[in-house]
């Protein structure tokens, strides 16, 4: 479990970002949030199977399947908040498909290594560290019932 | 140069009306010389999906904070950022944002900290000016670089430090925070990440006053005598009294500042911008935790 290697999606979106410039980061920032896929039909009407990641200071909320060892992440986020919608993007595009190992050992810290701390403030992107780690635990938790 | 002020009957009743536009007054007054309109959000990217014609972004955490020290940029740095936004000392600057303009009520005190005399908020924000159809673009403006003097902060009148705070007690204070952060409730679980503070509650003696009350339901702000009904009824503050408010970070108290001080008059209002963060991890100062305001310590 100690083993922390990162998914070659993760791996892409991160050095596609560090290429550019600090506000075409932004720019890419928001084509991942205009990319935020919408809920399956299956959970559109299932506001409750969702957990609010309280760190994000705007709603935001996401839900983990995991269907014989592969990982399904699903994430709602406002248009009021590209940001927040741009940070669950990365991930749902970077995890979804991966196996349950793979997702496991994403680095806890690769929100901070995707060049965005200085075009978006340490703290703001403490609300993405926060939805990897509550992600982790949903899998944990599926992976135990 | 600046801008004549917005008569809206709405404003007559506050104490100092000049700082405060509706939507009518700033969509007349577009593109005219003199005005700066400035949008500050508290998600960065907000501007960049689409901002009103010819406004510049200053976002707090990435411009108006110093990257390596906890404090706000020095007046060159000020000096630089607003010049490089076409401000010029003497502009009116009109300030708009997300969230009820709570991190626009953060850049407006940020402005006055440095002495810029003619700025205001548009009242009810970006989320109103949206709501009643007013022209929104994704068009970045250009704007002129302006010579910007290198003003000095003064940190004195309206911003408080901790010891400022320890100094003040037996005063009121005003914690902004929801209930729940007043009261030190804490939602503790494995890998859920936690707030930067080390100890929950609130500082001795200080009212809990949710910042968002000052706002109506359209996020505009509430008529002077709501307003008054909460903070000199029920928080009990009174005139002539110096008052410090605080939140978390410093953010929504600065919403609460300009409610106190430019909407209901009072003169001494300091933002504790250290606030929770800095209180509740601080060694040995005092805290009370539950829903009780909870007594003026005695000096240690």
């Amino acid at each position: 479990m100690t083993d922390t290697t990162l998914p070659a999606s993760l791996a892409s979106i991160r050095d596609d970002f560090l290429a550019l410039e600090q506000r075409d980061r932004l720019e890419m920032l928001l084509e991942f949030s205009n990319e935020l896929p919408a809920l399956p039909e299956r959970y559109a009407e299932h506001p409750d199977l969702f957990e609010q990641v309280v760190e994000c200071q705007s709603p935001v909320f996401i839900f983990v399947e995991v269907t014989d060892g592969v990982v399904h992440l699903f994430a709602t986020a406002p248009k009021e908040a590209p940001t927040t919608r741009g940070f669950a993007s990365i991930l749902v595009q970077g995890i979804d498909g991966l196996g349950v190992d793979e997702v496991l050992a994403i680095p806890d810290d690769f929100p901070n290594t995707i060049g965005l701390t200085e075009a978006v403030s340490p703290l703001r992107i403490r609300g993405m560290t926060a939805m990897l780690g509550r992600t982790k635990r949903q899998i944990r938790e599926r992976l135990a019932a | 140069m600046t801008v004549d002020t917005d008569p809206a009957e709405k404003f007559a009743g506050y104490a100092h009306p000049e700082r405060l536009v509706s939507g009518d007054w700033l969509e007349a007054h577009l593109g005219e010389p003199g005005l700066v309109v400035v949008e500050s959000d508290e998600d960065v990217l907000l501007y960049e999906t689409g901002h009103i014609p010819g406004a510049v972004k200053i976002d707090w955490h990435t411009d108006l904070n110093d990257p390596v020290e906890r404090d706000y940029i020095d007046g060159a740095g000020f000096a630089a950022l607003l010049g490089g936004k076409g401000i010029s000392r003497d502009d009116t600057v009109v300030i708009y944002g997300d969230k009820n303009n709570w991190w626009a009520a953060y850049a407006l005190w940020v402005f006055t900290l440095f002495g810029h005399d003619d700025v205001r908020l548009l009242d009810g924000g970006r989320d109103k000016w949206i709501a009643e159809g007013r022209p929104i673009t994704t068009d970045r403006p250009a704007p002129t670089p302006a010579e910007y003097p290198v003003v000095e902060r003064d940190d004195s009148r309206i911003r408080a430090y901790k010891d400022d705070v320890l100094a003040h007690l037996g005063h009121p204070l005003i914690d902004v925070r929801s209930p729940e952060e007043y009261s030190g409730e804490r939602t503790t679980a494995p890998a859920y990440p936690e707030e930067g503070a080390l100890r929950a509650g609130h500082i001795p003696s200080a009212a809990n006053v949710p910042w968002g009350r000052a706002a109506a339901e359209d996020g505009t702000f509430k008529p002077v005598g709501e307003l008054d009904a909460i903070y000199r009824g029920e928080a009990g503050l009174a005139d002539g009294e110096p008052v410090i408010a605080y939140c978390r970070i410093g953010e929504r108290s600065s919403h609460t500042w300009f409610v106190l001080t430019h909407l209901l008059g009072f003169e001494n209002v300091r933002n504790y911008d250290g606030s929770w963060t800095e209180w509740g991890s601080t060694v040995r100062v005092p805290i009370v935790r539950g829903v009780e305001r909870g007594e003026v310590p005695a000096r240690r």
